[in-house]
């Protein structure tokens, strides 16, 4: 099984410990895994803000950088989604504008094999219990793009409930969006702030430790909301607390 | 559209004042939670919900690419039942028509049924113009109308308004359209209903002239049908002698095996009831019963536009059930007038900058008033994947292109006011596809880490006026594998600059 991690643009240059602990868990789990340094950022900050044209060279080297690989793992619903939903689309746009060629061979080359992380654990690897170890108190927040785009379902929620030690809290309002949307929350940052505040009031309420969802740029909004307001819960992308051991929590 | 939203703020700046409006949230969100919560039970008690909902679309997708022919029957239809068919190509022509057919009765008074075309026209305010009083007849529209006010929501327009806040327009304003309220009204629900009541019975009895709109439109019969709840439709559309409906012509179903769908996706959807109290279903004129004389004014406004758009044609399919307000989570704090138009919330931001263009800055603004969560998309009845078309329309905005606009091909230019963000688009372009730049600017961000300061300046308090930033780490991923990894596996070294 020849995988790669897609670790994503933000966290290549954020979140690094995200990626080294979706290798760790991965390794843990027998995957050996590749990380081809031609790929960079999936496009979807260019996409979503009507930016198509400059995501097309994005999409071509997406395909081409995972090329050699049978799997593409990612730690990201809303990078997964880009790939599954909107790179089909690309080629159909282009198609309409007599040049579709290329993006649409790109996208029948990546959908099929890119997978969200927890995906990819449930359907490919075929496992709920990881082995890990996460002695804390944690509420799942299940984001948007995960939740709708790639019907996740409880697929994270079963991964997090076999974790030994880790508590999970009731979030309520789960489903409700955190008002992060990408350029959105800077495109409308009054409405994004009070949903960010009307999130984190019921993620304080659960009293967890953590806050935990597949997607760090929601944790972006999410931690960045908690850390101004003086909150001590610590935003955990699920990578982390799955690749947590008795030996090693992160 | 209608005159009362011109010169309106765009979106952002809107929404940003009704966050700040306290009375307001607490109205929308109790308001839209309640019936987003009831919508789901409703929905959740039907097993074939999903081909309902598929049958919906499919219906209203082939029913849309042969337009002309069901129009031209339903045409036919209301013609041989005694009813007059007139089309209207945009707003002002619709208002000429109705005006010019309300002044033909000799009336000055005329009642109407709630009806969302009629609001995007601006009808009331051109027949007001015309010296022609319209006296809205639903209880929520009857209180904006009273309040001076503009409609925030689809399905409730004074979904903005608490129950003492109505109390309150009643008490001031109802005597100055007809019968006062009553001497001591309360705010209880039971008595704002009765004086209501009381101040509409007056209107319906003396109405010579009913204007409405109508749901759905059945083709091959010609009838024309409207569901509601209070009965004040089937007062409007069966006492006055005069009946003229204004009706987009989208609204066109061809059979009625087709209506049967719609009639359970629609009050599920909406008012979350198995079915609505009131559906008035006519047909033409009938000796003897209802009105003597029945107009229909098929309004375009923008519709055979969109219908041109092979992406943003969906729009077209909705059947202003207001499911995709009530979820949405930008509606519920920005609230309905940010949007500035008859259609709040996500189908108002993909339905107006097609009916209306994105020459203005509100209207080129309304497709960035979403966080692109899909809770809309997921309730829609007929499956309108709303947040596609708003991407689809964002790249209209930034990247302008081709068009139909009033029927004629043409090539629109980017909005104005986004060179920055196109700036800083490319250059993400660009280093995005050249991971050696990429790495530079990682590497030069983590050695500068201690002095990157907590709020950015700028256009970026945007971002740190509510949330700090995370810190930037001493190694970035890639770094961290080519250091631990990349000698021994071969698959981590740099592609160069290219």
């Amino acid at each position: 099984m020849r995988v790669a991690l897609f670790v994503t643009c933000i966290n290549d240059t954020l979140y690094p410990r995200t990626g080294r602990a979706v290798v760790s868990l991965l390794e843990r789990l027998g995957v050996e895994v590749g990380f081809p340094a031609e790929q960079s950022c999936c496009g979807q900050p260019q996409f979503n803000t009507g930016y198509r044209h400059a995501t097309e060279p994005l999409a071509l080297r997406y395909a081409r950088a995972f090329r050699d690989y049978e799997y593409v793992v990612t730690p990201s619903g809303s990078c997964a989604a880009m790939v599954r939903d909107n790179y089909p689309r690309l080629g159909q746009k282009a198609a309409a504008e007599g040049r579709g060629g290329a993006l649409t061979e790109a996208a029948a080359e990546a959908v099929p094999k890119t997978y969200e992380l927890t995906e990819f654990l449930v359907d490919v690897l075929k496992v709920t219990d990881v082995g890990a170890y996460y002695p804390h108190t944690v509420t799942y927040h299940p984001t948007c793009h995960g939740l709708r785009m790639l019907g996740l379902g409880d697929r994270p929620r079963a991964l997090l409930q076999h974790v030994k030690g880790l508590e999970l809290r009731e979030l309520a309002g789960a489903e409700e969006c955190c008002g992060f949307g990408g350029t959105f929350a800077v495109k409308n940052p009054a409405v994004s702030a009070v949903m960010g505040a009307d999130k984190t009031r019921h993620i304080q309420e659960t009293g967890a430790e953590a806050v935990c969802t597949v997607d760090n740029s929601c944790l972006l909004h999410i931690g960045g909301t908690l850390s101004r307001q003086g909150s001590t819960v610590r935003p955990v992308h699920i990578a982390e607390i799955l690749a947590s051991t008795e030996g090693n929590v992160l | 559209m209608s005159v009362t939203d011109l010169g309106m703020p765009a979106f952002p700046a809107a929404a940003a004042r009704s966050t700040r409006d306290t009375r307001l949230r607490a109205n929308l969100r109790y308001a839209t939670h309640t019936i987003r919560d009831k919508r789901a039970r409703a929905v959740g008690e039907l097993s074939d919900w999903a081909q309902l909902r598929a049958a919906g679309r499919a219906i209203k997708d082939r029913t849309l690419r042969h337009l002309d022919h069901y129009l031209e029957r339903l045409e036919e239809a209301v013609t041989a039942a005694g009813g007059q068919v007139h089309w209207a190509a945009d707003a002002a022509e619709a208002n000429r028509i109705v005006t010019r057919l309300v002044r033909a009765t000799g009336e000055r008074e005329v009642v109407k049924v709630k009806s969302m075309a009629t609001q995007e026209i601006g009808l009331n305010e051109a027949l007001a113009e015309a010296g022609i009083s319209a006296y809205e007849t639903d209880l929520a529209e009857l209180i904006v109308q009273l309040g001076k006010d503009r409609p925030s929501h689809i399905l409730v327009p004074a979904i903005h308004r608490n129950r003492s806040e109505i109390r309150d327009i009643f008490r001031t304003e109802m005597g100055s359209w007809g019968r006062p309220a009553p001497d001591g009204l309360s705010d209880r629900p039971t008595e704002l209903a009765e004086a209501a009541r009381l101040h509409l019975r007056e209107k319906f009895l003396r109405a010579k002239v009913g204007i409405s709109g109508a749901n759905f439109m059945v083709a091959e019969t010609g009838t024309l049908v409207v569901v509601e709840s209070e009965g004040n439709g089937r007062m409007c559309l069966t006492l006055p002698e005069t009946l003229i409906s204004v009706v987009g012509i989208e609204k066109v179903v061809p059979t009625w095996q087709d209506l049967e769908v719609f009639l359970q996706l629609l009050p599920r959807s909406s008012t979350a009831e198995r079915m609505n109290p009131y559906t008035s279903m006519w047909t033409g004129t009938t000796d003897g019963d209802g009105p003597r004389t029945f107009h229909l004014v098929l309004l375009d406004n923008g519709r055979t536009d969109t219908l041109a758009d092979t992406v943003g044609r969906q729009a077209l399919r909705c059947i202003r059930c207001s499911a995709c307000l009530n979820v949405c989570p930008v509606y519920e704090r920005a609230g309905g007038h940010a949007y500035g138009s008859a259609y709040p919330g996500p189908i108002g931001a993909i339905l107006t900058p097609q009916l209306r263009g994105t020459a203005s800055a509100l209207d080129a603004s309304l497709p960035y008033a979403s966080s692109l969560c899909g809770a809309c998309y997921e309730v829609c009845p007929v499956a309108i994947d709303i947040p596609e078309v708003l991407v689809h329309l964002r790249e209209r905005v930034v990247e302008g292109g081709k068009v139909v606009r009033g029927g004629m091909r043409t090539v629109i230019q980017p909005a104005k006011g986004h060179a920055a963000e196109r700036a800083a688009m490319r250059a993400a372009g660009f280093v995005f596809d050249r991971p050696g730049v990429l790495r530079a600017g990682q590497r030069l961000a983590a050695r500068t880490r201690r002095l990157h300061p907590r709020r950015l300046p700028g256009p970026g308090h945007a971002w740190s006026d509510t949330r700090d930033l995370p810190p930037v780490p001493a190694e970035s991923f890639r770094d961290w594998w080519q250091r631990t990894r990349g000698a021994e596996r071969g698959d981590g070294r740099e592609e160069g600059a290219k």
